[in-house]
């Protein structure tokens, strides 16, 4: 998922930006020696470093300056390099965490030196915008109309598959524009997992990912992108992450759940979407799409940070878990101010008890 | 003592500003040897086929670059064939014909379009040109000769027309550049001998001044088919970026430049970095060879002029 343009994430960065470059200039010199107890009660001076999805780097840039302010002896450097390269980092420990929007395959895991944990942090929503004159916020969609616009079946905007949800909307006879990501991006990860769920075919057909071999449509880079482009276009539909959705104020469709209730997309409902999830297996590696529940939303989805079970560096494993630990509670209070859904409480539970498995030379980090 | 030192001197000298100049090489072809190296895997699974296989399914991890091949050949094809008249008749005004005190701040003027950058150029060319060309060009063109193929379907604005044009615009000063002052170097007697024989200044243009420097005028064309070829962001933000080859110049197309731009960062699986790293590999190769040419063209002109 592309970063927002909005004035306020892009001052924030900057901000943290300088934050960081005098943070780094300061602490040059000291840099962490692992394990070195100084016994002088001052804290040790600890340097983590992680990189990988950009999606979530706003949130984990304010929250990592944050519990630099709390902990000054705690630094953290993020880069926002995509989720691939978060992934690579990681498995060449060149990072302390990784991070990515797309849980890790089996193949890829099993490349790691290790095991690696899936954490997840916050969560993601993907909303539907479309053009059409008349038309306002409130367009009903139906999983099946959803998939049948983008694989190219449904064609039309009075096709009566949509007019028959829409009774009161005046809908074209024109073609539908369809309107997808071109970079490779968490939000499609998002979608197509959506889409994969909730039709056969194109589970078959096309299937999920990051990058999809799309069955229709142009593809346009960024949430700015795919917007630019519906904007531009009388009759086309795109998908957008919710936070730009809800910032650039475009109009967007209700989509219909599993629970047959057509739901909103809001913060409120994704975070509803991973409350009513039955079974999150223990790793975590999972797309919370078409969940059920009366109030979730359909297209929703975690991102994760990726760290090791067994952490090789006492002072920088106690520091990463300590980080979590405090951004799955304190720090999940600030997500929504960047349009960001927390975790629900059964989920942050849930990961609190991960957390405390992480181990060094066999012996847990956490009591 | 003296002489001895100055002769290590000169030899320090010599010694280090070669190490400096064969480091260029020696990055070129590191460059090549890692898109070599980590492409093994795409090459080994897919072999020669990947030139022509039409799949770019990265979920299956199915990988094929003809779309990427086809969109790049073509639009690059379509900004040469839009710029090269262009830019040569530029040239010619501006170094045949042109008023003496226009010649300086129009040639400035031409070279200025070289040096803006190229998100700018892709900026305008989403949200400025790409709907003019939809409202003005694609929706008459295809109300009038739909039935052609190469206007065939929805004009979404974006796609290989609106990539084409702006890749002509952002290679138009390369080629009127170079075809200019390949123009000023024919010699002055050539011409006067064409006059003398009372030639008229079309004449002098058709029969002397281009013949004369052909070879580098296309020299100069090659060297924007260059930049063409590997232009990324302009071409990204206003091609449509599908991976589809069809015969219609109003349907988004995909180049192989502006596939790795969108899909390198977030390629999760081994075998998709690898057929990135494999197309990346080709484009390095396409593009060594046009410049190579363009500058083997150029050079034969400078030894033309002597």
């Amino acid at each position: 998922m592309g970063q927002l343009s909005a004035g306020k994430r892009l001052v924030m960065v900057l901000v943290l930006s300088a934050a960081l470059i005098t943070a780094g200039c300061a602490g040059g010199k000291e840099s962490a020696r692992p394990g070195s107890g100084t016994g002088t009660g001052e804290p040790q001076k600890v340097v983590l470093n992680g990189a990988g999805a950009s999606f979530p780097f706003p949130i984990y840039s304010l929250w990592f300056t944050e519990y630099n302010k709390l902990h000054p002896n705690i630094q953290i450097n993020y880069q926002s390099i995509g989720s691939g390269g978060g992934q690579k980092a990681i498995i060449e420990k060149t990072v302390d965490f990784g991070a990515s929007d797309a849980p890790m395959t089996d193949e890829r895991l099993k490349e790691a030196p290790g095991k690696l944990l899936h954490i997840p942090t916050v969560m993601g929503a993907v909303v539907l915008t479309y053009n059409l004159p008349g038309v306002g916020t409130g367009l009903r969609l139906t999983p099946e109309v959803i998939a049948g616009v983008y694989l190219g079946k449904i064609k039309k905007w009075n096709d009566p598959a949509m007019t028959r949800e829409n009774p009161g909307a005046k809908l074209p006879g024109k073609d539908i524009v369809v309107v997808h990501r071109s970079d490779g991006s968490g939000t499609t990860n998002i979608f197509t997992a959506y889409l994969s769920a909730v039709s056969p075919e194109w589970k078959s057909r096309v299937g999920s990912g990051t990058s999809v071999g799309w069955p229709t449509g142009v593809g346009a880079k960024g949430n700015e992108g795919v917007t630019t482009q519906v904007q531009q276009t009388e009759g086309a539909i795109g998908y957008v992450e919710l936070a730009y959705a809800v910032e650039n104020k475009l109009g967007y469709a209700l989509v219909k759940n599993r629970a047959g209730k057509f739901v909103e997309p809001s913060i409120d409902s994704v975070t509803a979407a991973a409350g009513a999830a039955q079974n999150i297996p223990e790793d975590y590696r999972i797309m919370i799409v078409d969940q059920p529940g009366d109030n979730a939303y359909p297209i929703s989805g975690f991102t994760w940070l990726l760290i090791y079970a067994q952490q090789s560096d006492l002072a920088k494993g106690r520091a990463l878990l300590e980080l979590l630990q405090w951004a799955l509670t304190d720090g999940e209070n600030m997500v929504s101010r960047l349009l960001y859904a927390p975790l629900p409480a059964n989920v942050q539970d849930m990961v609190q008890k991960t957390l405390k498995t992480v181990t060094y030379q066999g012996q847990p980090i956490l009591k | 003592m003296t002489t001895r030192l100055r002769i290590t001197h000169e030899g320090l000298l010599r010694g280090g500003t070669a190490l400096f100049a064969l480091a260029v090489p020696a990055v070129l072809g590191g460059m090549v040897w890692e898109l070599y190296r980590a492409s093994a895997m795409a090459r080994q699974t897919f072999g020669w086929h990947f030139l022509v296989r039409q799949d770019w399914d990265p979920v299956a991890g199915e990988f094929g670059a003809l779309p990427f091949i086809f969109g790049t050949v073509v639009s690059s094809a379509l900004a040469v064939l839009i710029a090269a008249p262009l830019g040569v008749m530029t040239a010619i005004y501006l170094a045949e014909l042109a008023p003496a005190r226009w010649r300086r701040p129009l040639s400035f003027t031409v070279e200025l379009l070289a040096a803006v950058p190229s998100v700018v150029y892709g900026l305008w060319g989403m949200y400025v040109f790409a709907p003019w060309l939809r409202r003005w060009v694609q929706a008459p063109l295809g109300a009038g000769l739909g039935f052609i193929p190469f206007f065939h379907g929805p004009a979404y604005g974006i796609g290989m027309l609106a990539g084409g044009f702006i890749l002509a615009i952002m290679i138009l000063p390369t080629i009127a550049a170079i075809s200019r002052d390949v123009i000023a170097a024919v010699p002055a007697s050539q011409r006067e001998a064409m006059l003398a024989l009372g030639g008229t200044r079309s004449e002098v243009i058709s029969r002397v001044v281009l013949p004369f420097g052909r070879s580098g005028i296309i020299g100069g064309i090659i060297l924007g088919l260059g930049r063409a070829l590997g232009e990324t962001m302009a071409v990204t933000m206003v091609i449509g970026n599908a991976p589809r080859i069809s015969a219609s110049l109003f349907s988004p197309a995909s180049t192989m430049a502006s596939v790795i731009a969108n899909e390198f960062a977030e390629a999760t699986t081994r075998i998709y970095v690898s057929a990135l790293m494999e197309i990346g590999l080709l484009l390095l190769g396409v593009s060594l060879l046009v410049n190579i040419l363009a500058r083997l063209l150029v050079r034969r002109l400078g030894v033309n002029a002597q």
